[in-house]
């Protein structure tokens, strides 16, 4: 069976610096997968490469082994990719229940719909995804003045929306209180086992990735220097060498 | 809420103001002018009008009742005029319309009073379409039209008998017209002539530096400006400066105008062939009598916009005399043909297309005490320079 | 024409470009810092060259007296611009963006009214400044000398800015305030007080502008509007608050013009081309085309996104029960209104032209508010609906009715095409092409004398006979403006509005959800052209004439100071703006000499004691009220 997301040979460069080089892995469905590395490390240009906010110079990124560089953000959410943000974006001038709504709206292709009242549109299924995050006891709220967490939670509710087979989060819980970090990674595991989804999320906190992720990748200056389960990643010499060896990084990160 | 309060109070009460303590015993007239945006050329038509009203009042009135005038802004559009005029008419019950100086507003009065069947005297507008293509019955013009003025000088032009001309005029239809009426009757009236560059310049945002010296390259004998306001000053001061304006005949139409020259000071063009107003040399009694009451009352000289203000009211007071009555068919029939004093003396509305044979002076521009003048100056009378009334007959639209 | 002339006219080119450059450096400080539109720049640059009239002609009979008088002008405009800034606009910052423009706007309306009541309204043509007042010959041509002092001046003032901008401590902080305020603020700099010193500095610039203007354009009262249409242009096309780009622009700009007017008449494949007919609009096509190619500009930087300014819109939620009790008892007196008022009287032909007016803020509302696009040149569409009707109707020969019909359809196309270029901008740059496009289709109506009458319109327009009373055309203005508001209304609590919305909030967000910006972006703008196409047919058959005015700046300026007097985060902000905008307007004008003064005074007013416009700052009010505290 192919793999849910397939990247290859990966590469892109601004300005002559190697951002993204030469880095390929794999992701399979009900994985959760940590895409860890020090800061400039390449995850944040990795991340857009995937969801399609950037073109890569070359290599390619296969979604249940189609090909989806050149596609646009919202043709790749079409095929089933939903993504969250570092900074948590949802539409301030709508309710929670809305934003989750107009997610629904889109997946069904009625965004151009101009008569009927966007309230009368699937609000039982938004009542619901917000029930899985958690958060329908503020459906009706202002999303504008939420809790940073639980904008995340909207977030998130917003991402399933299209019933999504890969889920993309870029630093899920930054931002967050220790407390609220593990109560949304731990639903976000539920969600994901529940659904049979893949999560690619890149992550600061160590705490989470190795209480979480199923599997991680290293990245550091732009190339992959390593792959697999927390233990062997945490005993690789190469990791220790760029990342554990200063030690400095991770420390600061997991005191912050 | 009090603020809200007091402002909805506010514009209640000025709604209402406006219609009340109207003299209930007068003859009404409806005036609307681009009086803000227009200011250097309404001015001083405020006040000559003011002074054609004070001067009636004083003797009496018309068919024995005050003349009331109630005048509008306009804000220099076109659809603010209509609306206004709809308020005049409807809530000041004025008896006929007057006003405009924009062609533009003109044109648009002069369809409104023809829909609404209701007589309107343009003062100011220049436009050849208000008494041609866009005439009607019931619109009358009072001053020399573009057609007219330029008509007055085309026979100093011929009698320079220069053959390379230039052209530079405002890019719209007062500066199109005027220029298409001059180079037909000059090719006309003198055969041969050539038209060596055509510069129509964007109304006050003239380039003139640049303007001058396409000019100067193109090395014409003489010059046709259409210039006027803040571009014909830059104009002027630039092709002097660049010496442009050295060995060519120049002329200028509307230039001897003091609302133009005298912003000029000591820099006005000297021996310029214009059309203008030379309060200072007019030696009839009418304008003798006008211009002494003019200053005794302003401690200010005239400029056109006050005869043509002034002689507003003379004609609107002739035509309501000689009516008798205040119903617009009535109006209509005593305006036509009528008669009455100006301070550049009798003038008429001519019945085959209600244009008024208002004239202008004509003359060449001069220097005197650090003003310029106009000097060597005759009258040429409205009525010496049409078009022939075939022509008009197929112009203007059938009533 | 020789090497020898087009040299030359490159050389006015040059000090054209110097005097379009000053106009436009100080706005474009202001605007890169403050992000302010500083529509009051056209108003400054005219109390300069006031100012330095009469500080000239006392005191500039000498070289150094001139010159100290073209330095002192510039500082009084400065300390103006300082009051400005500490006084009104600093109390507005806070307001939904683009507030500030309706602020700035009534103090060009003050200006405008001090200035004629204190210079009187003569153009004043300034004395010439000595030692420059003659000219030399370059290639047999005389070329100014003070022409020659401004190209050198030009670059002289963009020299000391950059030194300014770079050398200097107060250099530093502004240039990382326009790249991000808040970064600024939160590195504990004052920013009241750096405001207040750009503001100012740019007020000066204006000023300098001004005075050093004066030798070659009498003081006037026009002077302001063309300056600020220029300034724009200029900041806009070089690229926002890059000084270097405002030269550049000013440069390309000037320099287009000159050779226009140099080529003169040319013949093209039987064809004969006049050039210097192009100067009425080259700057507006030049920033048409510059803005497509490069939607920052010529040296501009995407603007970073402004945050933590204004107040975050509330949800929409359908009007409540006060709401609507007020909008059906407004609806019913306007149904009487004919009958009480009288079917011919003022009030109904007012109502008329309310409506019309509401109906052209709507649609402006729609784009700009839930849309987030800020059109400045709104007038197109209601011109094109204008004058599309009104020449079906007289060209065509095509029934009124039918022709109201293809209003709305003419305004659709002239959007749809626009719309086409501008959705792909955003911000004042957006703002900025709508209004490229507006003035160019302005242009096209003002010259194609056959066809649109010129710049005297057409006339003749009038209603069928069963629509030629007043109180007729009231009911069906009324019945097409309500039905236009209920469209509007319906369109956006429907999953397109909710769109519209969503890439206004957040593009990033929209996108990652399957929802394309531009596709929604520019379906927003067609409707929206369309339903202020109706108005503008609606118009034209009001007044039984159009000109040109149906398309000028001054029509779009209206529209969004309607707009923002109402509010722009509400949907009934534009009804309640352009109802007490056109009410004010019509009393005021009728009130007083200094008619413009006073109404620039009320607007003020308005916009310090409802600092979200009207309606918004009412909403807020009753929200607090019925909140325990």
């Amino acid at each position: 069976m192919t793999p849910l997301l397939q990247v290859r040979d990966l590469t892109r460069s601004f300005g002559g610096v190697r951002a993204v080089d030469n880095v390929s892995f794999e992701l399979a469905r009900g994985e959760l997968l940590a895409l860890i590395g020090p800061n400039g490390a390449g995850k944040s240009t990795c991340f857009n490469m995937i969801n399609g906010q950037l073109r890569p110079d070359s290599g390619e990124v296969r979604l249940d082994g189609e090909n989806i560089v050149g596609r646009k953000p919202r043709d790749v959410w079409r095929l089933g990719v939903g993504r969250t943000f570092q900074i948590a974006a949802t539409f301030h001038s709508m309710t929670v229940i809305e934003n989750v709504q107009m997610a629904l709206i889109s997946h069904a292709k009625r965004t151009f719909h101009a008569w009927t009242a966007a309230a009368a549109h699937f609000r039982d299924e938004a009542r619901d995804l917000l029930a899985q995050v958690g958060m329908d006891a503020h459906a009706d709220r202002p999303s504008s003045i939420l809790a940073y967490g639980d904008v995340k939670r909207v977030e998130l509710a917003v991402a399933l929306a299209n019933k999504p087979k890969l889920l993309l989060m870029d630093e899920p819980t930054a931002g967050m209180a220790p407390r609220e970090r593990n109560d949304l990674m731990a639903l976000t595991k539920r969600l994901v086992t529940i659904n049979d989804i893949g999560v690619l999320f890149t992550e600061h906190s160590m705490d989470v990735v190795f209480a979480f992720a199923d599997r991680m990748i290293v990245l550091a200056r732009g190339k992959l220097i390593a792959q697999g389960s927390g233990e062997a990643v945490r005993d690789d010499p190469k990791v220790r060498e760029v990342y554990f060896g200063s030690g400095r990084t991770v420390a600061r990160r997991v005191s912050a | 809420m009090r603020i809200t309060k007091i402002i909805v109070s506010f514009a209640c009460a000025a709604a209402f103001a406006a219609g009340a303590a109207r003299a209930q015993d007068a003859i009404r007239i409806g005036e609307i002018n681009s009086y803000k945006a227009q200011a250097a050329f309404l001015e001083p038509y405020r006040k000559g009008m003011e002074l054609a009203i004070e001067e009636v009042n004083a003797a009496g009135g018309v068919n024995g009742k005050k003349l009331d005038v109630i005048t509008r802004d306009d804000n220099a559009n076109p659809g603010d005029a209509v609306r206004a005029a709809e308020e005049l008419v409807s809530r000041e019950k004025v008896s006929f319309i007057a006003g405009g100086f924009l062609s533009n507003i003109g044109v648009a009065l002069a369809d409104f009073a023809k829909q609404k069947k209701m007589l309107y005297l343009a003062s100011e507008p220049l436009t050849d379409k208000i008494v041609w293509q866009g005439g009607n019955r019931y619109t009358f013009r009072l001053r020399p039209s573009t057609y007219m003025q330029v008509s007055m000088l085309v026979p100093g032009a011929v009698q320079a008998k220069k053959k390379k001309w230039a052209l530079v005029y405002p890019n719209y239809e007062y500066g199109q017209s005027a220029v298409a009426t001059f180079k037909s009757q000059l090719q006309d009236k003198q055969g041969e002539v050539e038209f060596v560059s055509d510069q129509a310049t964007p109304l006050g945002k003239i380039d003139a530096g640049p303007v001058a010296q396409a000019i100067a390259d193109a090395n014409p004998d003489a010059i046709f400006v259409v210039l006027f306001g803040a571009d014909l000053a830059k104009f002027v001061r630039e092709g002097e400066t660049r010496g442009l304006f050295k060995d060519r005949f120049v002329v200028g139409l509307l230039t001897g105008e003091p609302e133009y020259l005298d912003p000029l000071k000591d820099e006005a063009p000297v021996g310029w062939w214009v059309t203008g107003y030379p309060w200072y040399a007019i030696n009839t009694p009418e304008h003798k009598k006008f211009l002494d009451a003019y200053q005794a009352k302003y401690k200010d000289y005239p400029r056109l916009g006050s005869v043509v203000g002034y002689s507003t009211i003379m004609a609107a007071v002739a035509g309501l005399k000689k009516a008798g009555d205040l119903e617009t068919e009535k109006l209509v029939a005593a305006f036509e043909g009528l008669e009455f004093g100006t301070p550049l003396g009798k003038v008429k509305f001519r019945p085959q297309d209600h244009q008024s044979t208002m004239g202008a002076y004509v003359g060449k521009t001069a220097l005197k005490d650090g003003k310029g003048i106009m000097v060597d100056f005759h009258y040429v009378d409205g009525a010496d320079v049409q078009p022939s009334d075939a022509d008009i007959k197929k112009w203007r639209p059938q009533d | 024409m020789s090497l020898a002339a087009l040299f030359v006219q490159l050389l006015n080119g040059l000090a054209g470009a110097s005097t379009l450059f000053l106009i436009a450096a100080g706005l474009s400080l202001i605007f890169g810092v403050t992000r302010i539109v500083n529509f009051a720049h056209g108003s400054l640059f005219m109390l300069g060259s006031y100012i330095a009239y009469s500080l000239i002609t006392r005191i500039g009979g000498t070289g150094l007296g001139y010159w100290a008088a073209v330095l002192l002008a510039a500082v009084c405009v400065a300390t103006i611009g300082a009051l400005i800034e500490i006084l009104l606009l600093r109390r507005i910052y806070r307001a939904p963006e683009l507030f500030q423009l309706l602020a700035t706007f009534a103090l060009t309306l003050i200006v405008q009214d001090v200035v004629l009541q204190l210079w009187g309204s003569e153009n004043l043509v300034g004395p010439r400044a000595p030692g420059l007042k003659s000219a030399i010959f370059v290639f047999g041509r005389a070329l100014p000398t003070y022409d020659l002092a401004l190209i050198l001046i030009g670059p002289l003032v963009l020299g000391l800015l950059w030194l300014l901008l770079t050398r200097t401590r107060w250099g530093v902080l502004i240039r990382a305030a326009t790249q991000d305020r808040d970064m600024v603020a939160a590195l504990g700099v004052n920013q009241a007080v750096l405001f207040t010193s750009v503001f100012a500095l740019g007020a000066g610039l204006a000023g300098l502008g001004g005075a050093l203007n004066l030798p070659r354009e009498p003081a006037n009262l026009g002077e302001d509007i063309t300056a600020i249409g220029d300034a724009f242009v200029v900041v806009v096309v070089g690229g926002m608050g890059s000084i270097p780009g405002a030269f550049l622009a000013a440069l390309l700009i000037a320099e287009i013009k000159a050779l226009c007017i140099a080529l003169g008449q040319v013949s093209f494949l039987g064809f004969a081309i006049s050039f210097p007919q192009f100067t009425l609009v080259a700057e507006f096509v030049v920033m048409a085309i510059v803005l497509v190619l490069r939607p920052w500009g010529l040296l501009g930087k995407p603007q970073g996104s402004v945050r933590s300014i204004g107040q975050i819109e509330a949800p929409i939620v359908p009007a409540g029960r006060m709401l609507q009790m007020i909008g059906a008892a407004v609806l019913a007196a306007l149904l009487v209104l004919p009958l009480v008022a009288g079917g011919e009287s003022y009030s109904t032909v007012l109502a008329i032209d309310i409506l019309v007016g509401v109906l052209f803020a709507v649609s402006l509302h729609f784009i700009m508010g839930p849309g987030g696009m800020h059109s400045f040149g709104h007038a197109a569409y209601f011109g094109l609906g204008a004058y599309g009707a009104a020449l079906l109707f007289k060209d065509a020969g095509m029934p009124m009715e039918l022709a109201l019909v293809a209003a709305p359809i003419v305004g659709c196309l002239g959007a749809l095409i626009f719309g086409w270029f501008c959705v792909r901008l955003s911000g004042v740059y957006l703002a900025m092409l709508t209004l490229a496009f507006a003035q160019i289709v302005w242009s096209i109506v003002f010259q194609w004398d056959e066809l649109t009458g010129g710049s005297n319109g057409i006339i003749g327009v009038w209603p069928s006979p069963w629509l030629a009373t007043k109180a007729a055309y009231f009911y069906l203005t009324l019945t097409l403006c309500v039905a236009g508001i209920l469209l509007v209304r319906r369109i956006l609590f429907a999953p397109f509005g909710y769109a519209m919305r969503a890439v206004r909030d957040s593009a990033l967000r929209a996108d990652a959800i399957g929802i394309g910006a531009v596709r929604v972006q520019w379906t927003g703008f067609v409707i929206a052209g369309a339903i202020c196409g109706i108005a503008g047919g609606l118009f034209a058959f009001s007044k039984g004439s159009i000109s040109p005015e149906t398309i000028s700046i001054s029509r779009s300026v209206d529209g969004l100071v309607m707009v923002l007097l109402g509010g722009i985060g509400t949907l009934v902000g534009p009804i309640v703006g352009s109802v007490t905008f056109l009410i004010l307007q019509d009393s005021v004008a009728r009130q007083t000499e200094y008619w413009r003064a006073l109404l620039g005074l009320v607007i003020i007013f308005l916009v310090l004691v409802f600092p979200q416009g009207i309606a918004g700052t009412i909403q807020s009010w009753s929200k607090r009220a019925w909140k325990p505290a």
